[in-house]
Parts: structure tokens; sequence; C-alpha cells
């Protein structure tokens, strides 16, 4: 009898599936719409110029870079959600994983693949004792961690410019960047392009394409591996869901809420990684701010999944990346950001409308096998 | 005799609850009315619509003969309905006066006038024999006496059609029959009263009519000296009742669980929650603690679970288990049905397989490792599905779909599943049809014969008599009699709970 509901439900199932990002899709896209129109632009020619320059190859190999980050970060924070918390301080943990990596990272040698290897567990330490502080403030004296998050940012951001100008710069002869030694060649993740080459992708300017983006795709399956295969990622889950079932089936929720944080914490002093190994080769005063926040948007669109964080931080890749060409035609390029915003606004709504209606459904669906 | 408030042919579909589907009452004025339904059967949502809690999506509700339409219980109260919540809506911290007049108080210019809202509260106690001191605070009086200052509270506000939702489940028998006198009273003053109930010998005390709900609509209307409770069974059912009994006894030399001395302080340290609980339980054993909700029979749970500091000692098999997590206590074989199912037991937003793990995530058949054994876990919640009747398309139903009795049914199968050598349950049978509660009855039966031993703790006294081999009555916090179940009544293990002897 359930085969044949099942069988019967499924045209609407797979509608439900599609509904919801179709319908932000639309929205977001009137009201991008609505804000060109507000500058006396054709969106119609925003749109298709945007398009044109994102889809170069040159445009996606950035796109591709400017995600990578966005999803390491966005994984560091769905850890959080997924265990009812929000650490709201990825900013801050991969601010210092990448200025303490690159600091120590810098001062010996070692073989090629150990020596990032080590990068990686000094960025995931330090990343990880920032979140710690959170988590021991919330799991001892119960402290929001989302307050403590956010106040640990502006203490790293304070923080990491203090080590880097009294400490960890070298002082460089008629420059007033400030950067820390450069790390050296074993240190460095190489760039994808000899590899892309092989497969007839051609060289493009300031083209290239992140070693470090294989780290995302692997600590996204590994992501998914253990939030829902695992018994771990299983009590993390029931402690978001419900924390008082989770409580009373054995779970030991003070563990749990410090695990999470320090894990994310972790993961997201990986975040800042990639630009830093793979073509700064160091910490300087133009580290990419912003990317923790940014991610909080990945993870939230992306509902925390492995895959959907994916889409979702390609997206914010290539709408960073492609609303450059707005200039062109002389539309702010800012306009990308009322696009996010809305993308993200409407996906919320879209979801929840279609997380009822869902309910709905099965309710009904129910009532009907209930009933003689 | 004119009709007070009538519903026809009112449909209401929503989430996690199976539809209403064309309920129609009638209820006169000057009569008792009740509604009788298993729990699911749609009882609340008919008593929500008509209170302005939820609006239909279909039918019509006309009061003194003319259509209304309620956009909230504001409404409802405006045109003269009132609700005696089950669970009671006191400021303890306030007289009994204040607070019945709270929300709508005379006015005296600016300021209250107390002189004309006592004497009013006064006459209307007189008048429907609901005798209370107004002067005296919320927080010195008993669970009956609560439950008066509701009534007042609702008639002060005007109501001549008042909704009495399940107001007996939190009383002691003594306390029934008063409230049935007030009751009373009411009818004879012309008032309409619609009574909620599942405990049909209460209903046929007390009301002239009865709806029977089942499965969301409403099957019967019968005058209630006209039918027996057998009969109003089978009209909510369409089987016969069980009853629940154990036969003979199965308790055996071994001692599963002890208990010394288990105290549990309040967080300031004033006064004990629960206070030197001692006792044995036996293999084979049901242990049934009674007592009036809130005297401590949730602690003493969270002691034996483990979910709460305590002091004293607690002993399994013979050996301590005060150092031991809650999870540790789960993998001896300590098995829980907790009292608020959907708080304490369930992933509301997920499907059934996955919380087949909740509560077994530490180990077979659910894991395979430390990996889900997706598989093996689908399977194993079919068979539970299968053999508790759990009614749901399948294991990828979420929990919130379900109905409240079907939930539980999920849950004491779950909990059963993993054979546990002793069983804590808070409730088992709290709000499962008749059906169900036969069913959950004989596989408590069952595993007893096995040797399982059993906490039980129960707000239904037909229950815990009928389950228990020994009876342990708790009172603010200490246990304050031990009963022999087959030398004992009802009424008898009411009095004990209140202390009255």
């Amino acid at each position: 009898m359930s085969n044949s509901l099942t069988r019967k439900l499924s045209p609407s199932k797979i509608g439900l599936a599609v509904a919801a990002p179709l319908a932000a899709a639309v929205f977001s896209i009137i009201i991008s719409s609505l804000a060109v129109i507000a500058s006396k632009k054709s969106p119609m020619e925003a749109f298709t110029t945007m398009w044109d320059y994102g889809t170069e190859a040159g445009s996606l190999m950035e796109v591709i870079n400017t995600a990578t980050p966005y999803y390491i970060a966005a994984i560091a924070i769905a850890v959080t959600f997924r265990a009812g918390l929000f650490n709201i301080g990825v900013e801050g943990q991969l601010r210092l994983g990448a200025l303490f990596s690159c600091y120590i990272g810098a001062m010996f040698v070692l073989p090629p693949v150990l020596h990032v290897a080590v990068v990686f567990i000094i960025a995931m330490t330090f990343g990880g004792l920032w979140a710690a502080i959170a988590a021991y403030l919330k799991v001892k004296r119960g402290v929001n961690e989302v307050i403590s998050t956010i106040m640990l940012n502006a203490l790293a951001g304070g923080l990491s410019a203090y080590l880097l100008s009294k400490h960890f710069a070298l002082v460089e002869e008629g420059s007033n960047n400030l950067q820390t030694k450069e790390l050296p060649a074993s240190a460095q993740v190489p760039d994808l392009m000899p590899l892309l080459r092989k497969f007839g992708v051609e060289d493009q300017p300031g083209g290239g394409v992140y070693g470090m983006f294989f780290v995302a795709v692997a600590l996204g399956l590994i992501f998914w591996f253990v939030v829902n295969r695992t018994r771990f990622g299983f009590e993390l889950r029931a402690s978001g869901l419900n924390p008082i079932a989770a409580r009373v089936s054995g779970v030991n929720s003070k563990k749990m809420t410090f695990l999470a944080l320090v894990i994310s914490g972790a993961i997201a002093g990986l975040a800042g990684l990639p630009e830093v190994l793979g073509q700064t080769h160091s910490y300087n005063l133009g580290f990419r701010a912003g990317i923790g926040f940014s991610a909080i948007a990945v993870a939230l669109l992306g509902r925390n999944s492995a895959g959907g964080m994916a889409f979702s931080a390609l997206l914010f890749g290539f709408l960073e990346v492609s609303s450059r060409s707005l200039e062109l035609i002389d539309i702010a390029p800012e306009t990308y950001v009322i696009m996010q915003g809305s993308i993200l606004l409407s996906a919320v709504i879209a979801y929840e409308v279609v997380r009822r209606f869902k309910l709905t459904l099965q309710s009904n669906e129910l009532a009907k096998v209930v009933q003689p | 005799m004119s009709v007070a408030v009538e519903l026809r042919h009112i449909t209401k579909r929503f989430p996690g609850v199976i539809a209403n589907k064309d309920v129609s009452i009638k209820v006169e004025t000057g009569t008792v009315h009740a509604l009788v339904g298993e729990n699911g059967a749609g009882k609340s949502t008919v008593m929500k619509i008509l209170y302005g809690m939820q609006r239909p999506d279909s039918g019509e509700i006309l009061v003194n003969g003319a259509n209304v339409n309620f956009k909230n219980p504001n409404d409802a109260i405006a045109a003269g309905i009132g609700m005696v919540h089950q669970h009671f809506m006191l400021a303890d911290n306030f007289t009994v006066l204040e607070n019945i007049i709270l929300g709508s108080e005379p006015k005296h210019g600016a300021t209250i006038d107390f002189v004309a809202a006592r004497k009013k509260v006064v006459e209307m106690a007189a008048q429907y024999g609901l005798d209370i001191d107004p002067d005296v605070l919320v927080e010195e009086l008993g669970v009956g006496q609560r439950q008066r200052v509701e009534i007042l509270k609702v008639l002060f506000r005007g109501a001549k059609i008042l909704i009495f939702d399940e107001p007996t489940a939190v009383l002691v028998p003594q306390e029934v029959d008063d409230l049935f006198k007030a009751l009373e009273g009411l009818r004879a003053q012309g008032m309409a009263v619609i009574f909620i109930s599942h405990k049909l010998d209460e209903v046929l005390r007390v009301a002239d009519e009865v709806t029977v709900v089942r499965q969301g609509s409403t099957v019967a209307e019968v005058k209630s000296k006209d039918v027996t409770a057998r009969q109003l069974a089978e009209l909510m059912v369409g089987s016969e009742l069980p009853k629940p009994s154990t036969l003979g006894h199965t308790r055996r030399e071994e001692i599963t669980l002890t208990l010394r001395d288990v105290s549990i302080a309040t967080a300031t340290g004033s006064r004990n929650l629960i206070s030197n609980i001692s006792f044995d339980l036996h293999a084979g054993e049901v242990v049934g603690i009674a007592g009036v909700e809130g005297n401590g029979q949730a602690e003493l749970v969270e002691a034996i679970m483990g979910l709460r500091e305590y002091t004293g000692s607690i002993e399994f098999h013979g050996s301590s288990i005060d150092e031991l997590s809650v999870a540790e206590r789960h993998d001896l074989g300590i098995g829980l049905i907790p009292e608020d199912r959907q708080r304490q037991a369930l992933m509301m937003s997920s499907p059934l397989w996955e919380n087949r793990i909740l509560g077994h995530q530490r180990g077979k058949p659910v894991m395979r490792g430390f990996v889900i054994d997706k598989k093996a876990t689908i399977e194993s919640t079919r068979t539970i599905m299968q053999e508790f009747d759990v009614r749901a398309p399948g294991p990828d139903t979420l929990a919130a779909a379900l109905s409240g009795g079907n939930q539980q049914k999920f849950i004491v199968g779950r909990e059963m599943s993993k054979v546990p050598a002793l069983l804590v349950a808070s409730h088992p049978t709290r709000g499962v049809d008749v059906g169900a509660q036969g069913a959950i009855w004989d596989v408590l039966r069952k595993a007893r014969e096995k040797g399982m031993a059993v906490v039980l703790i129960s707000a239904d006294l037909e229950e815990l008599i009928g389950m228990s081999d020994r009876l342990l009555v708790m009172l603010r916090g200490a246990i304050t009699a031990e009963l022999d179940p087959t030398k004992t009544t009802p009424e008898q293990l009411g009095s004990a709970m209140t202390g009255a002897v």
C-alpha cells in the first residue's frame, strides 16, 4: 500500500524539491532587476553582460578560487548549525589560522606534502583554539556562543594586526606592505593549471585554480559522511534537532557543544589557506576579509548540506566575479550584494513554505492510511 | 431548552494530526455535554476551533442560533465561551481574587475596584457552589482548588458556555467528586458545559449527552443514560476495553535495582525535590509509583537515568551506577519511556528510521562500528511498526506526521527492542488509544514474565493498581506509603496520594 502511495506521490515530490530553489531564483531575479532599473539600466543587458563575462574560462577559474574558501568556511559554520549552535566567529578563526600557519610554517623546511600537512595542522590548531575559548565559556559559564564568537572576531582582528606589525612581519625596504616571511616551496600548494592543461584547458591571463580546491572537495565529502552516516554525526544532529531528547538518549550535551565549536574552528582555520598557500605565500595586510561572513550566507542558502553548500558557494563566487563586468556598462558592481541578499532571503522563505507544505502533504497521506 | 452552541460539518486539516472531517455537535443550555474519543481522534482540534484558536476550513459555528466567525479566543470569550484548560494558567503569587479578575479588572476611576470585584466573586462562588477563600494566595492551593479558581475566572468574564479540557486528568478521586458537584451547579444555573474526556466512567456519571469522535469525525451522539461504558468504548474504537492486570507473581530472587537514600535538592538547596528514596526492585517485578503529578516522580526518573545529580546511591544488578553517564546506564540495559514523548523522545522533523536510532546509537542493530547501518535500521523500524501497530506509511514518514498514540507506540517499541533488564516507564499509555493501551500492557506483562523489572509511573490509578506488584506513594518528594495493589481501591490510592490517610 505504501508503495502505491509513494508512486502516486512521486511527481509532486519531485515538484517540491525543485519548487523552493525555483521560486527563490525567480524572486531574486525580480528584486535584482528592480535594483538595476533603479540605476536606469536594462536588467536584460546587465544579466547578459554578467553571464558572458562570468562564463569565460578565466572567470570560471576565478569563480572556483572565490568559492573554495567560502565552501570550507561554510562547512565550518554548518558543523555548528547542525548541532543547534552558531559559530559566527569563523572570520576570526580563519584569520588567526592563516597568520600562524604562515608565520610558523615559514620557520622550517620539510618534504613537500608533509610540510603542507603540518601547515594545515597549525592552521586547524589555532582556529580550533580560538573557537575553544567560546566553547569553554559556553559549557562552563553558559555564555551564548553567538555573542562570544562575535566579540572574538573583533579580538582576532586586533590581535592579528598587532602580531603582524610588531612581531611577525619582515621589514622590507621601500615597502609599506607588512607580510610574514615567504613560505618555502615545500609549504606551497601548487596550482592546478598543469593538470588542467592535460585536459585541454588553455592558459588564461591571470588564470589558475588553487590546489586547495581538492581539499575543499574532500572536506565536503568527509562532512557529508560524518554528519549523515556516523554516530558522532547522529548525536550532533540530534543535539541540534531536539537537545532534550538527545540528552535523554545519552548524548553528553556539554561535550557535544564543546566538540562542535572546536571542530568548527579547526575547519575554519583552513578556510584562509587557499589564497595564502596557492598565491600570496605569506600572510599580509591584503588578506581577504569577509570570507567568514559570506560563508554564513553560503551555509544558510546551502541548507547546511554538503551538496547544497557547494552549489551556493559557486553561485556566490559566480555573482562576485561576474558582477565586475557591470562596471563596463556603468552599473555599480555592488549590485551583486543585492543579488546575494535577495537570493538568500527568498531561499530561506521558500524552503520554509515548502517544508510546511510537505508536512501537510504527509499528514494527509497519513490520514488516508489510518482511516479505514 | 435551547441550543447554546452548535458545530455544523466542521472540517479542518493541519500538519501532524488527522484531519477533522464533518464534525457536528449540538450542545443545549443547562446540560453537560461530553466529547469523548481516543487521543488523536480530533477532540482537541474541535475545541480549539470552538474557542477560536484554530479556524475551520469549512463548516459553521452557531452560538445561540447566530452564525459566528472567531478570529481568536477573544472573539470566543466575547461570545460567552470560556475554556478551563488542563494546565492551569494562574499567577502563584497573586491571591485568588486577583487571579480571577486579572485581565478584566473592574475599574474605579484609574484604580481597580476591589470592593466591587470581591462582592461579585463571592456572589458567584455562592451561586455556583464553588466554595473558595478569595484572599488566599494561589500558591497555597491544591490542584482541585486551583481548578476552581480557573472556573471562576472564566465565569467572571461572563461565559455561558464552558469548555473543560480533560479536567480530571490532574485530579485525585475526591477532587473529581468536588468538580462534578461544581458542574452540577453550573448546569442548574443554565450553563452549557462541554466536557472533554476519555475516561468513560466519569463521562457517564456527569454528562447528559455524549458525542463520540473517532478518527476525526463525529460517529455518534447518545444520551448517557442509554449507554454503558462498554458500548461507548465500542463506539470509540470498535473493540473491547482491555484491562490492566498482571497474572501471578513472576518476581525473582535477584535484585535488579536498589535505591538508598536518593535525594535531589533544588538549585538553591532550599528544600528537597525528592528526599531519601529507598527501595529494592526485583527482577520480574513491577513497582508502581503513585502520586499527584509534580510530587517528585519526574526527578526520581531523572536520578535513575543519571539525567540529574543526586545524593545517596543507586545500584543496578548489585553494583553502583552512581558514577555512570546516561549513555552507560542505557547500555547496561536500563530502558526509558519518558513522560513527554515529543520533548524527550523524538526528533519531530526527522523520519521514523532516524528516530529509531535515538537512544540506541551506541550499538547494534542500528550501528556497525561507528557508522549507521541504514539498511538494518530501516528493517528494524519496519519490524517495530508492524509489531506495535504504528500506523504510518513507512520508515520514511516524519515523526511529526504521526498522531500522539502512534508516536507512543513507536517509542515503546523502540525501547522494548533492546530487551531492557529494567524499564523506567513514565506514563507509558498516556494518550494512546484503547487498543494500543492493551498492546502496551501486554508487552510489559510478557517482559515481566521474562524477568524484566519495571518502575511504573502513571496518573492512571487503574493502570497502577492493575499492573503493579507493589505500590509506592510519593508525596512532596518522599515515599509516604507502601500499598498492596490487590487490596487497594482507586479511592484508597487517591487518598494516600493526597496524604489524606
